[in-house]
């Protein structure tokens, strides 16, 4: 966990300003303890990722939300999906072998036929 | 460790905004945030991004041009991706995944023949071009081919077709710009503007054209040379034409490309006086006396 200050001193490019601006967004949501900004190791990365996205790749403030919410959307969606495979993967191999017959296009024929 | 200027692309003379667009491109499409669970996508991230920090240092650029260091410096240390912690797995550990592989191998064998991501998202057609090709009359009424050296120095055979149309277009498949992600070139489209010609006119598949005479080939007749698109011909003047007298060269027109029947030439005939004073002319008109008087004007003025 590091505070505000160092994490601007951390990355070069970072401007204070933008930093303020986006955890009033709440683009970056720091924890509060007595007074003080701490950003987790994940919200480090998250700061990173939108200094890329903004200062290299020149995304419009305005549409950073977009992008990031987007983000979120693909990483949330993907927790959920890894959530179900492991519940999946947890079965029985019949079961797994149905559930892959079921999903493939083909109806995964080969696999069934090893169950 | 490749070439930084291949693996951007660019070229070894790019200016510093032609460096900084080409890593833009390769890390819009392959930031490892935007790619969670790509590996390759991470490693083509991690490539551009260590091409730019190496050629976007003037100093660092200038002594890699010179020789003094190699790529290798242009490798970047292991940065923690956003993806390494919103991706990672929510109860892997006590689930006792230790690691996503089985998850992943799960996955893999459901969703069997769906190709990575990167490849088909980023698979387009390449943009059409088009161009416009003056032409001479004589290359579109006999065909020919021509060599147009496109803007990024590719050199481009066009061929003519034999009778080709003024402001028509041609279509070069796939000679358009490059695709992306290995879908197909764009296709490029040349427009023929036929120049015109200063003795032959085009009607169709017809060619006419206006041939001078002298008083005495019109009167008397002769045999004659005129020009035609496929070179000169000879022909016979009948006795007694008169300017405006059309004749036909059969089959000296244009090949009609679906029947491969040609069409014809029209000659239009213009008499001409001698063009020096001519006294003998003159004095045997003075003493000429037409057998039958003629009153051209006649229906003109009344």
């Amino acid at each position: 966990m590091i505070d505000f200050d160092d994490l601007v001193a951390a990355i070069s490019a970072l401007q204070r300003s933008d930093l303020e601006a986006w955890i009033h967004e709440e683009m970056v949501v720091p924890r509060q303890e007595a007074g003080a900004l701490l950003f987790t190791e994940m919200e480090c990365a998250r700061v990173r990722l939108i200094c890329t996205l903004h200062y290299e790749l020149e995304i419009d403030v305005d549409t950073l939300p977009v992008v990031l919410s987007l983000v979120d959307q693909l990483y949330e969606a993907r927790q959920k999906l890894r959530t179900m495979t492991a519940a999946v993967t947890a079965q029985d191999k019949s079961v797994q072998a149905a559930i892959i017959a079921a999903i493939r296009p083909d109806g995964g024929s080969s696999e069934a036929g090893k169950s | 460790m490749k070439d930084p200027y291949e693996t951007l692309g660019v070229k070894r003379t790019a200016t510093e905004k032609e460096i900084k667009e080409a890593f833009k491109k390769l890390a819009r499409k392959f930031h490892p945030d935007l790619h969670p669970g790509d590996k390759e996508a991470e490693g083509k991230f991690k490539d551009a991004a260590g091409a730019h920090d190496l050629l976007k240092d003037k100093e660092k650029r200038r002594r890699f041009d010179a020789g003094e260091i190699d790529a290798s410096g242009a490798e970047r240390p292991r940065e923690r991706f956003y993806r390494d912690f919103a991706d990672s797995p929510p109860h892997a550990a006590q689930d006792g995944f230790a690691n996503n592989e089985e998850l992943e191998e799960f996955l893999a064998r459901a969703f069997a023949g769906e190709g990575p991501r990167a490849q088909r998202t980023f698979r387009a057609r390449g943009q059409d071009v088009s161009y416009v090709l003056p032409v001479g009359f004589l290359d579109v009424a006999n065909g020919a081919t021509r060599t147009i050296t496109l803007p990024d120095g590719r050199a481009l055979k066009v061929t003519i077709p034999e009778g080709a149309e003024d402001r028509q277009t041609l279509r070069l498949k796939e000679q358009g710009m490059p695709g992306f992600g290995g879908g197909p070139a764009g296709d490029a489209y040349v427009e023929l503007h036929v120049e015109p010609h200063p003795y032959f006119r085009r009607k169709d598949g017809n060619i006419h054209v206006e041939v001078p005479v002298t008083l005495k080939e019109a009167v008397l007749g002769a045999r004659i040379k005129v020009p035609t698109i496929g070179g000169p011909v000879t022909m016979t003047i009948p006795e007694g034409s008169n300017s405006g007298t059309t004749l036909r060269v059969r089959d000296r027109g244009i090949r009609n490309r679906k029947s491969g029947q040609r069409g014809h030439q029209f000659i239009s005939l213009k008499v001409v006086l001698p063009a020096a004073e001519d006294p003998e002319l003159i004095a045997f008109l003075k003493t000429w006396r037409p057998k039958t008087e003629q009153d051209l004007r006649k229906e003109m003025l009344s």
